[in-house]
């Protein structure tokens, strides 16, 4: 039984450096880039659990993800939202559209892991 | 100038003893005012004494200057008795208290 | 006998005795011991200077010719002194409240203040002055006569003694009059001195007469029978001469300068007054006790044809009485002295203070301030005009010959300063009086007088026979003594009665028909209600009349509307007995209250208070609160102006805010990109050194790309704080250009290379070096810079498989044009609005840089004086960069 991360993050060297991490810790890492075509990437790859950046080409983090909860079986995936910017607003923003976890850029590798652990715990339980 | 309506009693004027005060200060100034006037028309008589150029006698210069000088001698004599007066009305004056004179 | 030589010893000596108790009553006076100087005795004997030389010989010569007419001299000023509970005592209260310095002063001020009127009377006053210096300079000049006579070894010579004695008397006044310049004109010295010099020609006359009488004649009874004995033994005045002469000499009593000055200018008390008011004419009395008897004895004694103006000398001289003769000669000297020595100050006074000064002033605007040298100024004034006003008298005794009896030319002086009264009584009686009336009848009477009195008087010097004789271009009705055909009157009632009565007349007409200044009527108000306003009880209707002013007052500060509407609620608040309210305290306190709110709290408690109040206020004063409602005036048209104006800056304002609210929020937006920005590399940098460091068993290779990783990243960081804090600086404006002169050739050369360096992309550029040869005068470094980034953005971004980059340059309109063109796919369209702005990026390539090197572009071009433009239909992106020739040409 394989976990399926997708990652959507421009940033290659972040995207490198948390495909690293959460390969180590056993799951199957897959990475996107765009913003404009997200939302059927993330339909298509069926994944246990989504890492989605904030500032994206094409369409912003804040979009995809309120379309994503528009969709009925989209509801119940954990997505956890990264941003560079820092701001409390971008925080609130992200709440009222559905996240399930935000976290702040430059963030630990242990606190990514346990971000990671906790929501894919929280999944599995419901 | 002052006249008799002045008297007109009224709520803010002060007691009866000081309006028999202003009253007579009223009525000295009056008789100072009426000096002059009478003086002119004592100087004025001379102009009727004939002047000795017709068939009538005229008045000889020593009673004339008995007159004039008679007239001012009286003339000088009233002002010296309205001078004291009119200080003893300003001392009483100084001593009532101003009432309706706007101060600053 | 005394000699020639003694008599002028004498006078020396008595002079400088008078210096001395001037001196010492100065001295006194600044000690604060003088109180005894400023008693009512010293007030009153100060006031006989109206007994001039004149009335010492003159009056003993008018009595031998026509008996009794020269009292009316004596008799016209008894009568103004006994009225001075209404006359006097308001002339000096007014003098004293407004602070006047004399007559001129007195006139301008109460008709607003205005310097023609001062200049008209000051000349009327030193015309009519001039005749009575003449006449002082003629009588001192006749009595040195007499003792010439006697003295057989005197050199005497009459033309040249006259000029002694004016050259003397100018001097005279002018060490006693202007040693100190008081600033409130007052005198104690030379009033100390006057009062002196009446004490001894009161004696000296006294001394005479008792001579005459009980010496000569034996008794009163004898003298009484002597006299009726004499050829003016009976009563015998020409009636109009008697009217006019009391009517004229009460007159100039009032008006003369001199008399003005010790009445009311130098005046310490208003309560002298009633001391004086019986005390002077008592003293005039004494003055005129004595004169028939001399005139009679003279008469009797002396020889057919001897001068009856010197008896006074010459009937002791006659007797053999030599020290009485010298007593008498002092008495003489010491009326002429005084009377010169106050006139002379007075007329000083008003010609510098209205003349001189305000032609000083006005020739000073210029150069600033002018505080320093005023009273140097002033006192060289008053000195040149006693010179001056000395040798008019001089000249004036030249002219008329010296023939003239004493009396008549102090009667042609006094007839030419009563032409002040109607102005001055007007002025002080009738609010209605204006300064057009004044002004026009002030010079009806003056020309009349000059028509009629005194050039005639002259006796040919000035005016021929034939206008004497048959009127102007041989009117008639014009003769200068004759007017309008009426003939056979005495030259000085026909003068009297012309002058003053059209006088009288033009100035109440002209008065009726012209309309007053606010400041006119201000001071039309407080000089005609001056007691309602100070000491004494405020009758009923004297209230009524400072509510009127008050009224007037408010209206003109408030406007008449709301001005009614005001009064009339106080009205209704009193009870309405009237229609105007009473001048209780609790309304003027709320009239203050609103007037403040126009014009300021201080302008309208000194507004009020010179109405009502006891405070009294100087011309100076007054015309500062004129001054201050003109500025108001123009305060509230500026308003108009500021209103429309603060309308206009309230709209800037908002557009300000607004723009401060975008530019807030750019701010925010441009840090929130900062941190983007930082917190970018910061993250992989972040999580690869913790993946370094906590990863166990990562293999060489992975550790050589992860650490190339980390230091890429930390290069982009220097690389953004770098185009950071050059941003900032060009923003800020605080670059400092470091311009120096090449041909953009070399520019080109330098930069291009640079650009290309350390990048594994090709890049074609491609330039026509001919036409680059384009001198420069600018920052060559700052513009390399710009030339970097766009070839640098160009190798970044350029789509084409082989990407070419030209760089034309040409001179277009006064201006090098450079553009840089590649054959990519260039910027959409959408975009292109937005390349030049911060953290803009077009395209996905993240590792180029932060997006702000168009961004320094556009504001190096800025700061160069050029500009750079997205420059669209190129085929692909092209930028052109523009730079001034100006920076070339200024180079050359």
């Amino acid at each position: 039984m394989s976990r399926k991360v997708l990652l959507i993050e421009d940033e290659p060297n972040i995207a490198e450096a948390i495909r690293f991490l959460l390969t180590r810790e056993g799951w199957q890492v897959e990475t996107h880039a765009e913003g404009s075509d997200a939302l059927q990437v993330i339909q298509g790859a069926d994944p246990d659990l989504v890492i989605l950046d904030v500032m994206l080409p094409g369409k912003s983090g804040m979009e995809i993800l309120r379309d994503l909860r528009e969709l009925e079986h989209m509801q119940g995936l954990p997505v956890l939202m990264l941003t560079a910017r820092g701001q409390s607003r971008d925080r609130e923003m992200a709440e009222n559209a559905g996240v399930s976890r935000f976290m702040t850029k430059p963030f630990s590798n242990t606190e990514m892991l346990t971000a990671v652990r906790d929501l894919h715990a929280q999944a599995t339980q419901s | 100038m002052s006249s008799d309506e002045d008297r007109k009693p009224s709520g803010v004027r002060p007691s009866l003893f000081l309006e028999r005060q202003s009253y007579r200060r009223r009525r000295l100034s009056d008789a100072a005012r009426l000096l002059p006037f009478l003086g002119a028309a004592l100087l004025a008589i001379p102009l009727l004494w004939p002047d000795g150029q017709g068939a009538q006698e005229g008045v000889s210069l020593s009673s004339a200057i008995f007159y004039i000088f008679t007239c001012w001698v009286a003339m000088i004599g009233a002002s010296l008795v309205f001078g004291f007066a009119a200080r003893r009305m300003r001392a009483h004056e100084d001593s009532e208290p101003e009432t309706d004179r706007w101060q600053r | 006998m005394a000699t020639l030589n003694v008599l002028i010893l004498v006078c020396l000596g008595y002079v400088v005795l008078l210096f001395g108790v001037a001196f010492a009553a100065d001295r006194l006076a600044a000690a604060g011991r003088g109180a005894w100087l400023r008693s009512p005795l010293v007030y009153t004997l100060s006031l006989s200077i109206y007994c001039t030389a004149w009335t010492f010989y003159g009056a003993v010569g008018n009595a031998a010719r026509s008996g009794l007419e020269f009292v009316t001299i004596y008799l016209g000023p008894t009568l103004v002194m006994v009225s001075w509970w209404w006359g006097l005592r308001k002339l000096v209260r007014v003098g004293r409240s407004q602070r006047v310095t004399s007559i001129a002063d007195l006139i301008s001020s109460r008709y607003g203040k205005s310097n023609t009127l001062a200049i008209c009377v000051t000349i009327l006053a030193v015309l009519g002055g001039t005749p009575y210096i003449a006449l002082q300079l003629q009588s001192i000049t006749l009595s040195f006569s007499i003792f010439a006579e006697a003295d057989p070894t005197g050199l005497y010579r009459e033309g040249s003694s006259v000029f002694w004695v004016a050259a003397g008397l100018a001097v005279f006044a002018i060490l006693f009059g202007t040693r100190n310049l008081d600033v409130n004109e007052r005198h104690h010295g030379v009033v100390t001195a006057i009062a002196l010099e009446s004490v001894v020609k009161l004696f000296a006359l006294l001394a005479v007469g008792a001579f005459v009488v009980w010496g000569v004649a034996g008794g009163v009874g004898p003298m009484m029978d002597r006299i009726d004995a004499s050829e003016i033994g009976q009563w015998n005045v020409d009636a109009g001469r008697w009217t006019t002469f009391i009517f004229l000499s009460a007159a100039a009593f009032i008006c003369l300068p001199r008399m003005f000055q010790v009445m009311v200018v130098e005046n310490a008390d208003e309560g002298h007054l009633r001391t004086a008011a019986w005390a002077f004419p008592l003293y005039l009395l004494l003055m005129s006790l004595f004169v028939v008897p001399i005139a009679v004895v003279g008469l009797d004694l002396l020889p057919e044809g001897s001068n009856p103006d010197l008896f006074v000398l010459t009937v002791p001289l006659s007797q053999g009485n030599d020290w009485l003769a010298m007593l008498s000669f002092i008495g003489g000297f010491s009326s002429a002295t005084s009377m010169v020595i106050v006139t002379a100050m007075a007329l000083s006074t008003m010609v510098s203070n209205h003349v001189v000064m305000p032609i000083w002033l006005s020739m000073q605007e210029g150069s600033g301030s002018v505080s320093g040298d005023v009273r140097n100024v002033v006192l060289v004034a008053r000195r040149v005009s006693i010179a001056v006003i000395m040798a008019l008298g001089y000249y004036y005794y030249r002219l008329s010959g010296g023939g003239a009896a004493l009396a008549s030319i102090g009667l042609i002086a006094f007839a030419g300063i009563s032409q002040i009264l109607p102005a001055l009584v007007g002025g002080l009686f009738w609010r209605g009086a204006t300064r057009t009336g004044a002004l026009v009848g002030l010079s009806v009477g003056f020309l009349l007088w000059i028509y009629t009195l005194l050039l005639p008087g002259m006796e040919g010097a000035l005016m021929s026979e034939t206008v004497l004789q048959y009127g102007p271009f041989g009117l008639g009705w014009l003769r200068p003594q004759a007017l309008f055909g009426i003939e056979g009157m005495d030259p000085i009632v026909h003068t009297v009665m012309w002058s003053l009565s059209l006088n009288t007349i033009a100035f109440c007409v002209a008065s009726l028909l012209s309309f007053p200044s606010p400041l006119e009527r201000l001071q039309g108000a407080q000089f005609v209600n001056v007691f309602d306003h100070s000491v004494a009880p405020r009758g009923w209707s004297g209230s009524v009349a400072q509510s009127e002013d008050l009224m007037i007052m408010t209206q003109r500060i408030l406007g008449a509307g709301p001005a009614q509407e005001f009064f009339q609620a106080e009205v209704d608040l009193q009870g309405g007995r009237s229609n105007l309210p009473e001048p209780t305290p609790a309304f003027l306190e709320r009239l203050e209250r609103e007037l403040s709110g126009s014009v300021g709290a201080a302008t309208a408690h000194a507004m009020i208070g010179q109405i009502v109040g006891g405070s009294s206020v100087s011309v100076e004063d007054l015309l500062a609160v004129a001054d201050e409602s003109a500025q108001m005036l123009e305060y509230s048209s500026q308003l108009e102006l500021k209103s429309a104006e603060l309308t206009r800056t309230a709209r800037q304002l908002r557009e300000a805010n607004t723009k401060l609210t975008q530019i807030s929020e750019q701010k925010d937006s441009f840090l929130s990109q900062v941190s983007h920005e930082l917190r970018t590399p910061m993250t992989s940098i972040r999580a690869f050194s913790e993946i370094m460091r906590d990863t166990e068993g990562l293999s060489g290779e992975e550790q050589t790309r992860y650490a190339a990783i980390i230091h890429d990243e930390a290069l982009r960081l220097t690389r953004l704080l770098d185009d950071l804090l050059d941003l900032s600086v060009l923003e800020s404006g605080r670059v400092n250009l470091n311009v120096g002169d090449d041909t953009l050739r070399s520019v080109l050369d330098r930069a291009v290379p640079s650009a290309l360096a350390g990048s594994n992309r090709t890049l074609t550029v491609r330039r026509t070096k001919t036409t680059e040869r384009i001198p420069l005068h600018t920052d060559l470094d700052r513009l390399g810079q710009v030339f970097i980034n766009l070839i640098s953005n160009a190798q970044k971004y350029c789509d084409a498989e082989e990407p070419v980059l030209t760089i034309a340059a040409h001179d277009v309109g006064g201006q090098v044009v450079i553009d840089f063109a590649d054959n990519g796919s260039g910027i959409p369209p959408e975009a292109r609005s937005m390349v030049f702005e911060k953290f803009a990026r077009v395209g996905v390539d993240k590792a180029g840089g932060a997006g702000l090197g168009l961004a320094i572009c556009r504001e190096i071009m800025q700061r160069l004086g050029g500009e750079i433009t997205y420059l669209p239909g190129q085929g692909g992106a092209a930028f052109r960069v523009r730079l001034p020739m100006a920076y070339q040409q200024a180079a050359q």
